[in-house]
């Protein structure tokens, strides 16, 4: 077991590297000259020459990622030119704040995700089933920073119920229960798509393991009913599902992005968009680099929690 | 009597019938149906916005800004600069759908380009392309998008490009596993044999068998595709004004939510409904085509076999017998079609006494087992008559929690393949401890004191430790002497054991069957062996009912119908097993397949197959008549007779 982690760990070293060779070669897609771009009116022949021998740019595509990688490994990520401050401290700021938003989503969905699909296997084809079936085609067609407006606009304006934007109240505020209180429409907001995809899967991967030999063993020996369904179907089937979740992972921390920007919550998707709109190119690529990397994390969770379930994996 | 009813009875139209046929097909469909119109209306509006008499959607009216909905002359009121929204909303739906429509396009070409390429290459060109993809999807899905488009810049065509880029990977996925099946088939080694270029063969040969997988896969993402090139626009990185789409009227809007509420809420409204129309009608294709649904096969099969007979039987109970079942009927009932799977059987076991039912594949034997305490899966299965005495209690009319007291406990089973009966995912001690404590409320301590005994009755070494194993890390014999066990957790009066040795090697057999026959004798259990195999029969059973479509054709006792078989279908299946030492010995096939049982043939069911079959044997039902005591025989012209003749 133990060497099985280490070897799920030692499989993601080379999933990093890749994503840092994709980021690099889009980053290298810049239409144009940086110098030039960096100078502005200074560009004189000199001056850009200059520049490009400074920043690195005179150098072939592979030194200059080796030279960049190493650089990265250091915890040097460069400087964001509109915030003037080391790219990496305000990335690790700004992820802190999007991991608690899109790690209680992603909580939430799978808590809603598997009880609505193993309600809606269980009492295939009764109003319950048909109702969940349509809620969950509703959650995955409705755009999620659509949806985070309506939620606004009810919640918060007309009945007050919950803050519309942001992460801690203005004045006081600051604790654990501001923070939930601020969490409840953004994570549920971020959480309705996913929740959908992995009630989908549930209900199907339920209904398939209903149908196995050693259901029928359970029944046979006399297990009851909910014993069948709860212990024997729900475990098998979680198998199956736990992968999912952890691709959801990707599709939380990706539609932060729109949530952070609808409900001005100050995370990492928030700092993107803001980054994207004012080209300051290194922020963007912290950013992408970070999120991307917690995701390989996440998969990589996935992949140890179906071994603890699977012991025909380890 | 029952068994003419049976065969009288007109399979019922489709309802009913235990499929998600009738109504949740129907709710699926109008489903997709609406979809379709929803969708086809929207995609109408917008090709015909220039003919339709619209305001210009870019003209500005600084005195008529945010009028609400319904005001005079603008239907859908006006945004902050006095636009007309509702022109808007055609000519932004107009943009959204050809945005979403092209990135797909392109999504599609160059990711079933890769997937074509990579597939019929095989090798390192697979390898390296699908590493590529491999590395792509690693990123969790927008961000890439919005990192290209950091890059390129904000813009509509950008946004496209990035959302197009994203998708590539589910394309080329798809397409690759399909592509590499298709390079090992025949027609297309005989392509390339007839000295046709590689770009010959993937354009004419293998890509016309992907395009319905393209196709499928283009129709399930490109409503995702029209909402993430939207939100890129909400976010401001996509259409730049003065153009405009649904996602920045939406992001514009948003700017004045709390004032003019309207102004937001009515792009992002249409994008739902033009995602939701969209996925609507895709789900509805895919539940038309995937062919799983279509058969049944992802219905939930319920705890127990529905029971519908017409009338509880009056039965007079057989004496002496702690097992007895008479005229048993299950059917399973498929798209409007009744397969009578057991079509109507008398059987009775005493107490240490066994029985085998004989029969090919597909005769009925396990459906009969398994009706006896409702494990038959409803749907489709269903126990349309008959009755199951266990001790004079009719186990069809018992409570549901009766029924769960005697699985495991009076009456208990062994499987055929230990592997997939047991739980891949429990120890062994944990499934034989939940076998003990179903039926005994004994602490976890005692049970498992319990379980390890078990094993050690079963003959299983070392049984401490092996309570620990999973079942994949047992042997097939060990296996199946842990289902042994099991079934003896709570001393079963009636063990049924169908095909127990199927799966076994034939020494293990030998000693599984040398068990099952030492606990028969001591324990004074009754057992129902089910069988294709005469040899394993001749070793177990004290009687024999050989079955052949859902009936017994034949009774009688082991060693007498091994020596004269009267049944000409029982005499066949004993010369097809091969004897030893007899090399010469012509092994007899039966020629033909047994009869469906959604439409058996009038008379005998064996009359198609039988040398001996005649004019009658076609017509009308065939008795079962009792040869001599013990010894009885559905069959008009019996071998029997003629031996003793």
């Amino acid at each position: 077991m133990l060497s099985y982690i280490a070897k799920r760990l030692l499989a993601a070293i080379p999933v990093l590297f890749g994503l840092t060779v994709i980021v690099f070669l889009i980053m290298a897609m810049i239409p144009g000259d940086p110098a030039t771009a960096i100078l502005g009116s200074y560009a004189t022949p000199d001056n850009v020459e200059r520049l490009n021998r400074e920043l690195g740019l005179d150098k072939s595509l592979p030194q200059q990622y080796v030279i960049w990688l190493g650089n990265l490994l250091h915890g040097d990520f460069g400087r964001s030119y509109t915030l003037n401050r080391p790219v990496i401290d305000e990335v690790m700021e700004r992820f802190s704040a999007t991991l608690i938003l899109a790690g209680t989503s992603l909580l939430l969905c799978s808590v809603l995700g598997l009880l609505a699909g193993v309600v809606s296997a269980v009492r295939q084809y009764s109003w319950a089933d048909k109702a969940i079936t349509f809620v969950v085609l509703v959650g995955i067609s409705v755009p999620s920073f659509w949806l985070g407006l309506i939620l606004i606009l009810f919640f918060a304006v007309k009945w007050q119920l919950f803050p519309a934007s942001g992460m801690y109240a203005i004045y006081g505020g600051g604790d654990l229960k501001d923070l939930a209180y601020h969490l409840v429409l953004p994570a549920f907001t971020l959480a309705v798509v996913a929740t959908g995809v992995i009630a989908r899967l549930t209900r199907t991967a339920m209904l398939e393991v209903l149908r196995q030999d050693f259901i029928r063993t359970a029944r046979a020996k006399g297990v009851s009913e909910r014993g069948v369904i709860y212990r024997h179907a729900f475990k098998a089937a979680l198998v199956t599902i736990i992968p999912v979740i952890g691709i959801q992972a990707g599709f939380v921390l990706g539609g932060a992005v729109y949530i952070e920007t609808v409900f001005q919550w100050p995370g990492i998707g928030s700092m993107l968009v803001k980054a994207i709109s004012t080209r300051d190119l290194l922020l963007v690529q912290g950013g992408v680099l970070v999120v991307a990397a917690a995701y390989v994390l996440f998969n990589l969770a996935a992949d140890v929690i179906q071994t603890i379930l699977d012991p025909r994996l380890r | 009597m029952a068994e003419a009813a049976a065969v009288g009875a007109r399979p019922q139209k489709k309802r009913r019938s235990g499929r998600p046929s009738a109504w949740g097909l129907l709710f699926n469909n109008t489903l997709a149906t609406a979809g379709l119109l929803v969708f086809g209306l929207v995609v109408i509006v917008a090709l015909a916005a220039p003919v339709l008499p619209l305001p210009d959607p870019d003209a500005t009216a600084p005195a008529d800004r945010l009028l609400r909905p319904l005001a005079e002359g603008h239907l859908l009121g006006t945004d902050a600069l006095g636009r007309d929204i509702l022109s808007r909303l055609v000519w932004g739906t107009r943009v959204s759908l050809a945005v979403g429509i092209s990135a797909t396009l392109i999504a599609a070409f160059f990711g079933s380009l890769i997937g074509l390429v990579a597939g019929y290459a095989g090798g390192r060109a697979d390898t390296l392309l699908m590493r590529g993809i491999d590395m792509v999807m690693a990123f969790p899905y927008i961000l890439l998008a919005l990192a290209i488009v950091a890059v390129l810049g904000p813009g509509l065509l950008n946004a496209l490009y990035a959302i197009a880029v994203v998708n590539i990977p589910f394309f080329a996925r798809n397409i690759r596993g399909i592509a590499l099946g298709l390079s090992r088939r025949e027609f297309v080694d005989a392509a390339r044999l007839s000295g046709k270029s590689n770009v010959q063969i993937l354009l004419v040969e293998v890509l016309p068998n992907v395009l319905p997988v393209i196709i499928i896969t283009m129709s399930t993402t490109i409503g995702w595709m029209i909402l993430e090139t939207a939100g890129l626009s909400f976010l401001g990185l996509g259409a730049q004004p003065p153009q405009a789409d649904l996602g920045s009227m939406l992001g514009e809007g948003r700017k004045i939510l709390f004032t003019a509420p309207h102004v937001s809420v009515i792009p992002g409204l249409m994008i739902f409904a033009l995602v939701m129309s969209i996925n609507l009608l895709g789900d509805g294709v895919r539940d038309v085509l995937d062919p799983r649904l279509k058969s049944g096969a992802l219905t939930r099969p319920v705890a127990r076999t529905a029971v519908m007979r017409d009338a509880v039987p009056d039965i007079v109970p057989q004496e002496g017998a702690l097992l007895d079942v008479q005229g048993l009927r299950t059917e399973f009932r498929l798209g409007g079609d009744v397969y009578r799977a057991v079509g109507g059987i008398d059987l009775h076991i005493r107490e240490g006494e066994c029985l085998g039912i004989v029969g090919e594949s597909g005769s009925g034997k396990s459906v009969s087992a398994m009706s006896i305490m409702g494990l038959v899966p409803t749907p489709p299965g269903r126990i349309a008559g008959g009755a199951a005495l266990l001790d004079g209690e009719d186990l069809f009319a018992a409570s549901d929690e009766r029924i769960r007291q005697l699985r495991g406990g009076a009456v208990s089973y062994v499987f055929q393949d230990p592997l997939s009966t047991l739980h891949p995912l429990f120890t062994v001690g944990r499934q034989l401890v939940e076998a003990i404590q179903a039926h005994e409320p004994v602490a976890r301590r005692k049970a498992e004191e319990k379980a390890r005994s078990l094993l050690d009755l079963v003959r299983i070494p070392n049984p401490a430790e092996r309570l620990k194993s999973y079942p994949h890390e047992l042997s097939g014999g060990m296996r199946q002497r842990v289902c042994i066990a099991m079934a003896l957790a709570n001393d079963a009066r009636i063990l049924i054991a169908d095909e127990p040795t199927t799966a076994l090697d034939v020494t293990v057999q030998a000693q599984v069957l040398s068990l099952l026959g030492k606990l028969r004798k001591e324990r004074r259990a009754g057992i129902l062996f089910i069988t294709h195999d005469f040899g394993v029969v001749s070793a177990i059973c004290d009687r024999i009912a050989v079955m052949y479509a859902g009936r017994f054709v034949e009774t009688g006792g082991t060693e007498e119908i091994l020596s004269s078989p009267a049944h000409p279908y029982t005499a066949k299946l004993i010369d097809c097993v091969p004897v030893l030492g007899e090399p010469e010995r012509r092994l007899d096939a039966i020629e033909g397949r047994p009869p469906m049982v959604n439409a058996l043939p009038e008379g005998c069911a064996f009359a198609p197959r039988c040398p001996r079959a005649e004019d009658d044997c076609r017509k009308g039902a065939i008795p079962m008549v009792e040869l001599a005591e013990g010894r009885s025989v559905r069959c008009l012209h019996p071998l029997w007779g003629e031996a003793d003749a």
